[in-house]
């Protein structure tokens, strides 16, 4: 979208385009990051699923290949809603600073 | 034309069945509540096409209007005072989203104490919502005026909601003769609902009620100013060829024997109804009263009613309802705003009167105007009718 537009440039009823979220980068908002391990990870897309930010990357043959780190926000859903178990954790979650 | 006696709830139910909304989300209260009861009716009898929401709330109410409004439909609903305070959280959004939505409103005071008779202050209160109020003097008007709300809130230039009002009890309790329109006219009249925007249409995919801070807020808030400066013409316009059509023209306000009146009464509602008879029999009697009706709150028709005063010696505005400014009621403040570039100003005097359904007699009236010929000074607020 244009910036600073003049308000007789608006969409009508207060409409903006839909999908502008992708112009907003929200990973910078991160304190914690998910972190993913290819090899435990059993395809379930769970993480996929949860993901308020659509934020799990899938590669080209429709598997879970990782996370968007310029969108995460590290809200750890995908951690908390993944199903594998402790010592073979797809994604666990770590610190930005530690 | 069939003539019928109706009530005002069940006029503007007749009004809502021949317009046969999309949508219809309410919860019903008094003195509104056969608004909607009786439209529920219709629904169930399969006379109406519409989809009625029973809602648990008036916020959820209005809430889900703007729901089925945001998907293109064509919504209306009712409510009355507490109601309307409890849909006030969503009012100025379905403005700012130029949704519009036809409510039909029946004007009581508002808690506390609890009451549940008319005055004015439930739609006062959201006076400053962007939404367009048009007031009813009778079950006849709350008719017209329902079905031309809808086509003033679609125009092209306005696309904002409308409230049109009846006065609780008063108004919509009691039963008179109206006239309606064969149900072919009435779907005639309205014709098929323009739609803007649709969250539905998935060829121009949109966001509606995003994130609006320091920058945009204010862009997006004028075009509703600017609908609203539109609406007066597009309100005369309907108005006008309403009458044509249908023989009962309307337009922002209404004079009746104003034209060479030394003393006037201006008011909104009911009480108008009331005040032409006093005016009758004055006039009878050698005094020239008269009378400056109201129909139009929002948008307000500042200069309208500066020029229509403009030859008054005086005048009496009477407000059912007050704004504790200690300035005087609404209708007053604005009005004596609106007079300050007049080039000929009248005294102006503002009785707050009826509060939670006080009755205001014929004799009342009277009194109001002998005291206006004794009027002096400009200024006065007198709460008129009340024991000390």
């Amino acid at each position: 979208m244009k910036k600073n537009m003049g308000w007789k440039e608006l969409w009508h009823g207060d409409s903006v385009p839909a999908g502008t979220a992708k112009e907003f980068q929200t990973g910078d908002w991160r304190s914690e990051r998910p972190v993913f391990c290819a090899e435990n990870c059993i395809h379930c897309y769970f993480c996929w699923i949860y993901c308020p930010d659509s934020a799990i990357t899938l590669d080209e043959n429709k598997k879970v290949s990782g996370i968007d780190y310029r969108y995460c926000k590290g809200c750890g859903i995908c951690d908390v809603e993944c199903p594998t178990k402790k010592d073979k954790r797809a994604i666990t979650m770590e610190a930005e600073r530690k | 034309m069939p003539t019928l006696a109706k009530t005002g709830n069940e006029a503007m139910a007749e009004a809502m069945r021949q317009i046969n909304p999309d949508v219809v989300a309410a919860y019903p209260i008094t003195p509104a509540t056969e608004v909607v009861m009786i439209f529920s009716q219709f629904v169930a009898d399969g006379l109406v096409d519409t989809e009625y929401v029973a809602a648990e709330s008036e916020h959820s109410a209005m809430s889900a209007c703007v729901g089925a409004a945001s998907a293109g439909c064509r919504v209306m609903t009712g409510t009355s005072s507490q109601g309307l305070q409890l849909m006030s959280e969503i009012l100025p959004i379905v403005s700012a989203l130029r949704q519009p939505i036809v409510l039909c409103e029946v004007n009581r005071a508002l808690s506390g104490p609890i009451n549940i008779h008319c005055d004015h202050s439930d739609t006062m209160a959201v006076r400053d919502f962007g939404w367009i109020q048009i007031f009813s003097e009778n079950a006849q008007e709350a008719y017209d005026s329902v079905l031309q709300a809808v086509l003033i809130a679609e125009d092209e230039k306005v696309r904002l909601p409308a409230m049109v009002t009846t006065d609780g009890f008063i108004i919509s309790h009691c039963m008179e003769k109206i006239e309606t329109m064969e149900d072919d006219a009435a779907k005639k009249y309205i014709g098929e609902h323009k739609v803007k925007n649709s969250i539905l249409n998935l060829e121009k995919p949109i966001t509606l009620g995003s994130l609006d801070l320091q920058d945009y807020y204010f862009e997006h808030k004028m075009p509703v100013v600017e609908a609203m400066k539109q609406a007066k013409d597009v309100i005369v316009k309907v108005g006008k060829e309403f009458g044509q059509k249908f023989g009962r023209e309307y337009g922002l306000l209404e004079e009746y024997k104003l034209a060479d009146a030394e003393f006037a009464v201006v008011a909104l509602g009911s009480t108008c109804g009331t005040t032409k008879a006093v005016v009758d029999e004055l006039r009878n009697n050698g005094l020239k009263a008269g009378l400056l009706k109201v129909r139009v709150f929002r948008p307000f028709p500042g200069e309208e009613i500066a020029q229509a005063l403009s030859k008054v010696k005086a005048a009496v505005i009477l407000d059912r309802s007050d704004t504790y400014c200690n300035q005087g009621g609404q209708l007053y403040t604005e009005i004596r705003s609106a007079m300050y570039e007049a080039a000929k100003k009248p005294l102006l005097a503002n009785y707050i009167y009826g509060l939670g359904g006080r009755e205001i007699s014929l004799e009342g009236i009277r009194q109001i105007y002998k005291q206006l010929q004794e009027c002096q000074s400009s200024g006065q607020v007198i709460h008129f009718g009340v024991r000390e």
